[in-house]
């Protein structure tokens, strides 16, 4: 089983956002990013298939992000054959132009799936996932929880909500679109990403950036009022928790 | 969109919702249906002006590819596109949007037709929310869950319903092989009248254990943001939201849970929230009654004492 997995870096969702002067986007140059948290699923459910079923595993990972680098590493020293950095100088792109850029980075090569997180949180028109099978005329599963593969079969799970699934058989080659992979993704020791960073098996790729098919203009953006709507408690733990105490109560909980 | 039988409530959401569009555009409201023995749910879509229903064994089940063709094959030159934004919906609104051109806003809480077609979208996580317009004056908008009232799309008189054949020719690239309903666990979440919900800031498998002394002392029990279901620290049965369980608790304390609209679609209508977070722009404290900005392992064992003096 070949298997490509598509990274992207997002803004890392633990940073405060600031917004742009104008306030039409954030403010990018001062952001960090790191690797779309679904993106890190679909990592590691292609790596428990290559585990299960052998075939080669490729990862590309798209944009100019500094942090893209050290994300290809560590996908190298977690177990991928192979990374691409696509792009050195592409600024933020609409999802249909990433579609794009990964689709002809796909093209001319062969594979039985392709895996990405089912969503990022910057993915203002769709998912990249379905976007990648519509241009390449493939099937594609969304909210995928889990993946196996048996004489050039694949079965997916799909979870709905409840922790209701169902479980498909899918010709191939497809694109997954993970949720979670069947295990927590692992991590990988320092020692060995330094190691993947020193063998520098990390390939590049010019792009560049296809004009903007999306169709969709932000105007502005605004970080919504913190605390709207609740009472926020002042003071310390010791205070936070008496008050926290009185509203339990009085919620009518004894 | 059906799920075992039933329409789902976003169903009803999207019916509201399109409502207003069609109010403020002079349009008309038009629903697809599409699976098996689905026509007599036609009844309940009285919301619409107009339902188009594709009755066949083919759509027995979800068909990624299946239902993504037919509602692409559905939707003519409407101008406006409401999918929801859930499981389902995920597979349909970006192929519709590919095999038709027009453009899709995804994460949309609402619709805006004045001076344009456009949209207020929850970006980040719920972190940042954005004004959108769109290109032309055709669109199709994947919309959050809990954007507007299901009752507002139920009411209303009987609408025409139109029966189309199956327009596939294609034969179907993924095959549904079953469905499966996770088993009961020890605690029913839906119930319990106290959560202590616990997110990525509780950090580490065994500081649940606290929280867990928190919840026996009120009565209740101990949810859990999704990460914690993913990495295995607490059982599926107890995750709320989206794709875990909607719950309405007398009291829904979270701890170092941010507040994305996957977790919030699935509590937002417990009786008192009360929130706990280091971060003041955490949008969790949209939606609590009460917060406090703080670390949870400075509050936990203060609240234990209060508790247990109490
Ligand atoms: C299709 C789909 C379905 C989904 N379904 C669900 C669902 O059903 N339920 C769900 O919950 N999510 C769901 N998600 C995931 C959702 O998008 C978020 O990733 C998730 O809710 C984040 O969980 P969290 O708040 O625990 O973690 P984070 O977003 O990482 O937040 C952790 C928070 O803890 C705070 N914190 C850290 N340390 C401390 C401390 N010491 N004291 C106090 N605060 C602290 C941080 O400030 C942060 O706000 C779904 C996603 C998708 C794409």
């Amino acid at each position: 089983m070949d298997s490509v997995v598509l990274l992207r870096p997002v803004p890392d969702p633990v940073e405060e956002l600031e917004l742009n002067d104008d306030g039409s986007d954030l403010d990018r140059d001062y952001l960090g990013y790191v690797l779309n948290e679904f993106d890190d699923h679909a990592l590691e459910e292609a790596l428990l298939l290559k585990e299960a079923t052998g075939g080669t595993l490729t990862v590309l990972g798209l944009g100019s992000a500094d942090e893209m680098e050290q994300i290809l590493y560590t996908a190298l020293a977690k177990g991928a054959d192979e990374a691409i950095k696509l792009g050195d100088e592409l600024e933020h792109l609409s999802i249909s132009s990433q579609a794009e850029i990964f689709v002809s980075a796909l093209e001319g090569r062969s594979f039985d799936l392709v895996l990405t997180g089912v969503q990022a949180a910057d993915e203002l028109n769709g998912q990249l996932a379905v976007r990648v099978a519509a241009k390449l005329g493939i099937p594609h599963v969304s909210v995928v929880v889990g993946a196996s593969a048996d004489n050039g079969s694949v079965k997916v799970t799909k979870e709905f909500w409840g922790g209701i699934t169902a479980d498909y058989q899918i010709q191939t080659p497809a694109v997954l679109g993970i949720q979670a992979a069947r295990q927590a993704p692992r991590y990988v020791a320092v020692s060995l990403i330094r190691q993947a960073q020193q063998g520098g098996d990390l390939s590049e790729t010019d792009v560049d950036p296809p004009p903007d098919t999306s169709g969709v203009r932000v105007i502005s953006v605004r970080v919504p009022e913190a605390g709207e709507g609740a009472e926020m408690i002042e003071g310390d733990e010791e205070a936070a928790a008496t008050k926290i105490v009185e509203i339990i109560r009085s919620a009518g909980v004894k | 969109m059906i799920c075992q039988g039933e329409l789902t409530e976003t169903s009803f959401e999207l019916i509201a919702q399109a409502r207003s569009v069609a109010t403020q555009t002079g349009g008309r409201v038009v629903a697809g249906l599409v699976g098996s023995d689905i026509t007599a749910l036609a009844a309940e879509l009285g919301g619409a002006d107009r339902i188009v229903v594709v009755d066949d064994p083919a759509f027995e089940n979800f068909s990624p590819d299946g239902h993504a063709a037919v509602f692409g094959s559905l939707i003519g030159d409407s101008s406006v596109v409401l999918v929801p934004y859930t499981s389902m919906g995920m597979d349909v609104a970006s192929a519709i949007s590919a095999t038709s051109g027009m453009p899709l806003v995804s994460f949309c809480t609402a619709i805006s037709v004045d001076g344009g077609l456009g949209a207020t979208c929850q970006l980040y996580a719920g972190k940042i929310e954005a004004d959108v317009t769109v290109d032309g004056d055709r669109a199709i908008f994947a919309v959050l869950t809990g954007s507007a009232s299901a009752d507002g799309g139920r009411s209303g008189g009987a609408a025409e319903v139109e029966q189309v054949d199956n327009p596939l020719e294609m034969t179907l690239r993924s095959t549904c092989l079953g469905i499966a309903e996770p088993e009961g666990g020890d605690v029913d979440i839906t119930s319990e009248e106290v959560l202590v919900v616990v997110g990525r800031g509780i950090e580490s498998e065994d500081n649940i254990a606290e929280a867990q002394e928190l919840a026996d002392l009120l009565g209740g029990a101990v949810a859990g943001s999704r990460p914690i279901i993913d990495q295995g620290w607490l059982a599926k049965d107890r995750q709320v939201g989206k794709s875990g369980l909607t719950v309405k608790p007398k009291l829904y304390l979270t701890l170092g849970v941010s507040g994305a609209p996957e977790h919030i679609e699935g509590m937002k209508d417990a009786e008192t929230i009360i929130s706990v977070n280091t971060d003041p722009q955490a949008p969790i404290f949209g939606v609590a009654h009460y917060g406090w900005v703080g670390d949870i392992f400075d509050l936990l064992p203060e609240l234990v004492d209060k508790l247990e003096a109490d």
